[in-house]
């Protein structure tokens, strides 16, 4: 993992103590809320509707067990005993009282967690495969570049008021799992016919109101001009993005209005001038932080493990939850390990103090002392020995951890919704409850298949309901809430925005409509292997649309 | 004019808060100041600029109710939401107390 260096821990002890003066003034009255808010959103604090909401980053979505044990530390003494983690692997602490924010930053800042570049209009926490380095199918661990994309965006002079908030994902492997084709950047690594590794570059994806598949700006980009040629497109950006309309200035609209041909000539004209400049990564510096993220002592095992054999055929819970939630890794005698934090019938996303805690334990003796959050709200132990996985899985269930739905149904991405969020129109949690209470049978969940179901509460999209192969939006019709069914989307390497099936449903009739959705499905298919996706790509909106409507 | 009282968020922990009938700012919308009138919807207004310039709230703004036998009423879901705490823990926010 990688570890702070002095710059690193100066810079953020700084901060806590920057942002314990501004609350302190803040309190007094020498700070207005106006002079304050900018600066408590450059710290991950916002306001929501029953309290201050926390935001915290985990870089890259890697994390150890301190840190985890820290997390609950902070859930348990300043909030009420539970943390929220978020799709842009963030977690959300949702009660903390403002005089306290300093002191938890402080405790963050001890195991070398902050809550920097987790709101306001800067180039935000760097996402990544929840897989990486674990990955069967990777080409290189995505997270040495999101490492060096923190170093160069945090506190980058230039890029610290940009017309609106920034986001970049990077994915090393040939599946998409960091959906970096809704971002503003998405890096994808690649190898081009001589075999050298670098990136294929994605511009101008994004969600909320006006959502955009990114469209790709470069196919193969040499990595040692990484930073030059973002900060090329962060320049382009900055100087053409529009200031006076917060609806239209994210750079996914730039894009859309300039035209990408337009866009790639002055990137590219901007770049040509830097790329040899300071920003030019020395390829020791990219070992350096290479070495920092070493795979683990992986012990040489065989490919198989009698006793996980075993267990498998003799426990039907375990067999379910291997099936669902375990992947393959790239190391013979490991597997990746998913922990849904979707159990049947509770909160997406959200996880409790002590469950942390078995989390945290679990990680330090059978995953190298490494978790992962997901961007769909899950949990990961990256390196499991097969050996070990019954004795893990059985830990996980008597913490209630252990649901095995993992790209299930009931694995659902569901924002806070109108249940915390000010900004709201309606409320996700409730919708995402009921849909898991209804299709909690799993033999009937594995027969639907991968169906990744998503819910927002609002058009900002922060639940992804415009890349759910079945997508909820939640609307107000004159004071009620409503629901807007979108269907065919998609986030990964075939990313597509879905389509709005027809006029919305109500609160009571929304989970009966998504069955009738997933019952179309099952008729239509061509077969079980014919998955939902699948099936709504060969035939359309209309079959879907006539039995909701009829 | 429809009946309205005035809400925040109080600044030290961000609780919801409404005006109350002796000019404090209370956690309960049944003790709620409610008016009906242009002149008590500006002294609804002029109280909470006050409090915002004294660091008690942040957020103020005005909102209708309903009033019956049981008290104030609110009218929207999100208000409902405000005035008690989440609906899908009952052991969080107002509700709980
Ligand atoms: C509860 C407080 C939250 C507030 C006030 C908030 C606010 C917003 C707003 C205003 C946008 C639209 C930005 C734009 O279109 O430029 C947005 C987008 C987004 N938010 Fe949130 N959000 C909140 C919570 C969350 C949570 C809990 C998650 C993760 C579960 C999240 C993840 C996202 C994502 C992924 C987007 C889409 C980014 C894009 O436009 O491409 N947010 N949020
Ligand atoms: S999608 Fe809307 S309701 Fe949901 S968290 Fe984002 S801003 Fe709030």
């Amino acid at each position: 993992m990688y570890r702070y260096d002095e710059f690193d821990s100066d810079f953020v002890q700084q901060r806590v103590e920057q942002f314990r003066d501004q609350v302190e003034r803040r309190i007094a009255g020498d700070l207005t809320e106006d002079e304050f808010k900018p600066l408590r959103l450059m710290n991950g604090l916002y306001l929501q509707l029953h309290a201050y909401m926390l935001r915290v980053a985990i870089p890259y979505g890697t994390f150890n067990a301190a840190q985890m044990r820290k997390m609950a530390h902070i859930a348990r003494k300043y909030d009420k005993g539970y943390a929220h983690f978020t799709t842009r692997q963030n977690v959300q602490y949702n009660w903390p009282v403002l005089k306290d924010i300093p002191t938890i930053l402080e405790e963050l800042a001890a195991v070398e967690m902050h809550a920097i570049q987790t709101s306001g209009n800067c180039i935000r926490n760097t996402t990544s495969d929840q897989y990486a380095g674990a990955a069967a199918d990777e080409i290189e661990d995505p997270r040495v570049y999101c490492e060096i994309i923190r170093q160069w965006s945090s506190l980058h002079p230039e890029f610290t008021f940009l017309p609106r908030k920034f986001k970049v994902a990077v994915t090393g492997a040939t599946t998409d799992r960091a959906a970096i084709r809704v971002h503003d950047i998405g890096l994808a690594i690649k190898k081009n016919a001589e075999g050298e590794v670098g990136f294929e570059v994605h511009v101008g994806g994004g969600q909320g109101r006006t959502p955009m598949i990114a469209k790709a700006v470069r196919d193969f980009l040499p990595k040692e001009h990484l930073l030059s040629y973002l900060e090329a497109i962060l320049r382009v950006y900055n100087q053409l993005g529009r200031r006076d309309n917060k609806y239209k200035a994210r750079i996914k609209i730039l894009v859309h209005e300039t035209g990408i041909e337009e866009l790639r000539g002055l990137i590219e004209a901007e770049w040509e001038r830097i790329k040899d400049s300071a920003l030019k990564l020395p390829l020791d510096e990219v070992d350096r932080i290479n070495d920092y993220f070493a795979a683990p002592a992986w012990e040489k095992l065989d490919a198989t493990s009698r006793l996980f054999e075993v267990k498998r055929f003799e426990d039907r819970g375990f067999a379910n939850w291997v099936k669902a939630n375990v992947v393959a890794h790239r190391q013979a005698g490991y597997a990746i390990a998913n922990i849904s934090l979707k159990p049947e019938g509770e909160a997406p996303g959200d996880i409790t103090d002590s469950q942390m805690e078995v989390v945290a334990d679990l990680a330090e003796k059978y995953s190298f002392d490494e978790i992962r959050a997901t961007h769909e709200q899950n949990l990961v132990l990256p390196h499991v020995k097969l050996d070990d996985l019954f004795e893990v899985y059985s830990i996980l269930n008597t913490a209630g951890l252990a649901t095995a739905n993992l790209g299930l149904i009931s694995d659902m991405i569901a924002c806070p919704g109108l249940d915390y969020c000010a900004l709201a129109n309606a409320r996700s949690i409730p919708v995402a409850q009921a849909i898991s209470k209804r299709f909690s049978d799993i033999e009937r969940q594995f027969d639907i298949g991968e169906l990744k179901l998503k819910i927002s509460g609002c058009i900002n999209a922060c639940g992804h309901h415009h890349v759910g192969h079945i997508g909820i939006l939640g609307v107000d019709r004159k004071g009620e809430e409503y629901y807007q069914i979108t269907l065919g989307g998609n986030a990964n390497e075939n990313a597509a925005i879905g389509k709005i099936v027809g006029p919305s449903f109500s609160y009571d009739s929304i989970v009966d409509a998504v069955e009738t959705v997933v019952n179309t499905y099952l008729e239509i298919r061509n077969g079980k292997e014919e998955s939902f996706l699948e099936a709504y790509n060969r035939v359309g909106l209309a079959p879907f649309k006539e039995r909701l409507y009829a | 004019m429809a009946l309205q009282i005035i809400t925040a968020n109080r600044l030290l922990d961000g609780e919801v808060v409404y005006l109350g009938e002796n000019a404090e700012w209370i956690e309960n919308l049944s003790g709620a100041k409610t008016v009906d009138d242009a002149d008590g919807e500006a002294n609804l207004l002029a109280a909470a600029k006050e409090a915002e310039a004294t660091q008690k709230i942040v957020g103020a703004y005005l909102m209708k109710v309903a009033r019956d036998a049981a008290g104030i009423q609110t009218l929207s879901v999100k208000e409902e939401i405000r005035a008690k705490g989440p609906t899908v823990r009952y052991d969080l926010g107002k509700q709980a107390r």
